[in-house]
């Protein structure tokens, strides 16, 4: 590690109208190494990088790039000056080719046109070097997310940054794609680059980062070696308190069958899903981003018309053809994307929360407000949700209490199945402790869980049994006791080698990812 | 792969046109002569520029209602200055056409960019505002064939190698199209932004900037479609066109320009505006009365936007393994 200072921000404030999203940071980024910057959503990570990408201008404060100091006036000026941010989620044009997305916004141009063959030419040198395997003229659109992310960073690279700013870059990517990842960082660093690196889960700082820098509330609360470093440590800087469980204990025991899945099919996106659920038990959905588990999930719903099947719940046959159905049967889904399917932005986190059984309270005709807010307090209260009051905008909130109000809403209807689609997705520790438990909550009081989730921990900790999920078909299941982390992803990404579905030959991209890092 | 499929579509286009074409033929041999050919393209010309200016600003996610009142109203102003001057030369009407022209667009863009309104309130608006202001220009009256000048009604007669001068005019506009579309950094930026906004902004693209320049084009080429337009009917006045932006913009939308921006290209956009010329040519020449010849365009309109949209749609994912790839 080389001892130069390469950026440095210092006294950095930043406010939003009253909120106060960053008050004094300071921080030092030398070249070749890896920071990692950790803390709560709501801390201010997001602010910082839109500060440093010129996204937004700062109020206070200095930025100093290779001793020179710098304002960028936009995201143009901190390009220029050599900072790169890759995007938790891909900032990319999907109708546009790989190598215009490598250089949108700075175009190679031969006098007053643009310069195809040579942009062509160098994406493709760019992506070769990063092992990706798709050409510069694909479009975006056809290519899986792990491919875009590698297009991401082959903007990066191609743009020779001096400060790479990867936020949250692995939320999307499978176990296998996360450790080729890795690669990419280390090469990164190795060429002199200083990296930035935003994320959620502690064995990637432990794996990755070189330094830490935790903030909180807005301030810089500690720093220091990732190797003099505990992950207690770093959670109880990131919380300000002691978060010594984050998995509850679900002692909740199996009762009776409450719904049974026979069967269940699509044309193009999965076949023959079959399971059962009892009272009071969690299933967990584990497989690769992509495996077809939210799809099965939309289709008990009834939002994937294509799909057939026997779906059986409380002994009374369920043929959803529309949401209406299903909740009505006692389903709850909470879906994966948080703010595109479960709540509405512009509406106050009370408005959200009694959107979904908007019916019951009425008063004849009318809503009645006295009923809602009662709900909303109740919710409020027993999931902890952080807001000012309950006519704030759900915008207004951070990414895990958004989550929150999104599931509060659905708990609002009493159901008896519930189904989270990547609760914790993007949110971070604090909140996830909190929808653990949430879910403990949920099941010791009698209701069923399906758990999607791609994140092994999460599952093996919380569910009765596990479904392992790959290319649309149901591939494994293991209880609890019979669990290890090794087969559950080898089932997930085909690398059992047993089994009547296990494709060995599948043109799959995990397959490959997973075989060069096991070497 | 993608882009197979989509130059799929714009063929399918092609040789649906083609049946049409050769249907019609087929109970009217006159349809497939040269001549009613001819007639077909001149007559879409003035469409065919509207479609580019309309397809840039679609792009952006936007649209632009007021092109029709735009070029009613430049229209008026070349008569008007025509009239007044009558030694002025075609060369400085045209340029104050497009200059007309893209003033008024570049007031929608000012409009848009600065208060941050949604284009097609502010594009309303200006619909009617211009519209009222050629009411005021020429006093509600009308200018007839005799007042209009010579060179404004001469020019749409003109023959050049073979070709009337309005699709010349087409050609060259299209050809422009398709050159700053794909080989000029603001064209290949108005994709970026229309397909996604928010990242445009990340990577640097001056987004109020472009939005203020599509608007602007959009103007200019209305401006001269506004010259051509009053010199091909050799007459101006308050109703000129009235009604006709919606025919531009679903000439684009036939053509497979997405309302929802990002996606759509010069060739789409161009056979969309042959697929309404050959569409109204061919209707009376069945004999179509035409009361229902406005409707059965209105209905072809529909069906293919409802087509496009389904095509889009199947386009979904596919997870399963299909049979025979895993080997």
């Amino acid at each position: 590690m080389s001892e130069q200072v390469l950026l440095a921000l210092s006294g950095v404030h930043k406010s939003y109208g009253a909120t106060r999203a960053l008050r004094g940071v300071d921080l030092e980024l030398h070249a070749g190494e890896v920071l990692a910057l950790v803390g709560e959503n709501g801390a201010g990570k997001s602010t910082l990088v839109k500060m440093l990408t010129g996204v937004v201008p700062m109020d206070e404060g200095a930025i100093t790039l290779q001793g020179k100091p710098q304002r960028f006036a936009n995201a143009q000026a901190s390009q220029a000056a050599g900072i790169l941010a890759v995007h938790q989620e891909t900032v990319m044009f999907e109708e546009l080719s790989v190598a215009e997305n490598i250089f949108v916004g700075r175009h190679l141009m031969r006098g007053p046109f643009i310069d195809w063959a040579s942009m062509n030419a160098q994406s493709q040198t760019v992506l070769e070097n990063i092992g990706a395997r798709f050409t510069a003229t694909t479009l975006v659109k056809d290519l899986s997310l792990a491919e875009r992310h590698l297009v991401e960073i082959a903007r990066a690279l191609s743009q020779q940054a001096l400060v790479v700013i990867l936020d949250e870059p692995t939320a999307a990517l499978s176990q296998a794609e996360i450790r080729d990842f890795y690669g990419i960082v280390r090469k990164l660093r190795d060429q002199g680059v200083g990296i930035i690196f935003i994320t959620h889960k502690f064995d990637e700082i432990f794996a990755v980062a070189d330094r830490y820098l935790v903030l909180r509330d807005g301030a810089a609360v500690g720093s220091g070696r990732i190797a003099d470093a505990t992950e207690q440590e770093l959670v109880r800087l990131m919380a300000g308190r002691e978060i010594d469980q984050i998995y509850p204990h679900i002692d909740s025991v199996p009762g009776a069958e409450v719904m049974a899945v026979k069967n269940l099919s699509h044309p193009t996106e999965f076949n023959n899903i079959h399971f059962n659920l009892r009272r009071g038990e969690i299933l967990g959905f584990y497989g690769l981003v992509g495996a077809g588990r939210s799809e099965a999930m939309l289709a008990i719903m009834g939002l994937n018309p294509q799909a057939s099947g026997d779906i059986t719940v409380m002994g009374q046959k369920l043929n959803a053809t529309r949401p209406g159905d299903a909740i009505a049967a006692g389903i709850a889904y909470v879906p994966e994307e948080r703010q595109r399917q479960g709540g509405i932005l512009s509406f106050s986190v009370q408005d959200n929360i009694s959107l979904a059984g908007l019916s019951r309270f009425a008063n004849g005709p009318w809503l009645s407000a006295l009923k809602e807010s009662e709900l909303c307090k109740r919710m409020t209260e027993r999931l902890r949700i952080k807001t000012a009051s309950p006519h704030t905008l759900l915008s207004g909130l951070s990414g895990g209490n958004q989550q929150k109000v999104v599931i509060a809403k659905w708990l609002g209807l009493d159901p008896k199945i519930v189904i989270l689609d990547e609760p914790t997705k993007g949110i971070d520790v604090g909140a996830k402790q909190a929808v653990y438990h949430l879910i403990a909550d949920m099941v010791k009081e009698g209701l069923s869980v399906i758990l999607v989730s791609s994140e092994l921990p999460e599952v093996m900790n919380l569910a009765h049994r596990v479904i392992v999920m790959r290319h649309g078909l149901q591939v494994a299941e293991f209880a609890r006791e019979g669990v290890h982390a090794e087969t559950i992803v080898a089932a997930a990404s085909g690398l059992d080698g047993s089994g009547e579905h296990a494709h060995a030959a599948a043109p799959s991209i995990a397959t490959p990812h997973l075989a060069g890092a096991a070497a | 792969m993608k882009s197979l499929l989509h130059i799929r579509r714009e063929w399918l286009l092609l040789a649906i046109i083609a049946v049409i074409a050769l249907a019609v033929g087929a109970r009217a041999p006159v349809f497939l002569t040269l001549r009613n050919g001819m007639d077909i393209a001149n007559d879409s010309a003035i469409l065919a520029i509207l479609v580019m200016g309309q397809m840039v600003v679609l792009l952006t996610r936007g649209i632009d209602l007021s092109v029709a009142s735009n070029l009613a109203l430049t229209g008026m102003v070349c008569a008007l200055i025509g009239k007044a001057f009558p030694g002025v030369s075609i060369v400085v009407l045209i340029a104050l056409a497009v200059a007309v022209g893209a003033l008024l667009g570049s007031i929608n863009g000012w409009l848009i960019t600065g208060f941050n309104l949604p284009p097609i309130v502010v594009t309303l608006g200006t619909l009617s505002a211009y519209r009222g202001a050629i009411f005021v220009a020429s006093k509600g009256a009308w200018i007839s064939d005799q007042d209009i000048h010579d060179s404004i009604k001469g020019l749409p007669r003109e023959v050049w190698l073979g070709l009337p001068a309005l699709v010349w005019f087409a050609i060259v506009v299209l050809v422009a199209s398709s050159v700053f579309l794909k080989l000029r950094k603001e064209g290949r930026e108005i994709y970026a932004l229309g397909g996604n906004p928010h990242a445009a902004t990340y990577v640097g693209i001056p987004m109020q900037r472009r939005l203020r320049l599509v608007y602007t084009l959009s103007g200019a080429l209305a401006g001269l479609a506004g010259l051509l337009w009053v010199g091909r009917y050799s007459i101006a006045y308050t109703e000129l066109a009235a009604g006709f932006e919606l025919t531009v913009v679903a000439a684009c939308v036939i053509g497979g320009v997405s309302i929802g921006g990002g996606v759509g290209t010069v060739l789409g956009a161009g056979l969309g505006v042959l697929f309404i010329g050959v569409v109204n040519g061919a209707l009376p020449v069945i004999q179509v009365s035409p009361f229902w010849q406005q409707a059965i365009s209105g209905a072809v309109i529909l069906i293919s936007v409802a087509v496009n949209a389904r095509s889009e749609r199947r386009a979904g994912r596919q997870i399963l393994e299909r049979q025979g790839a895993a080997a």
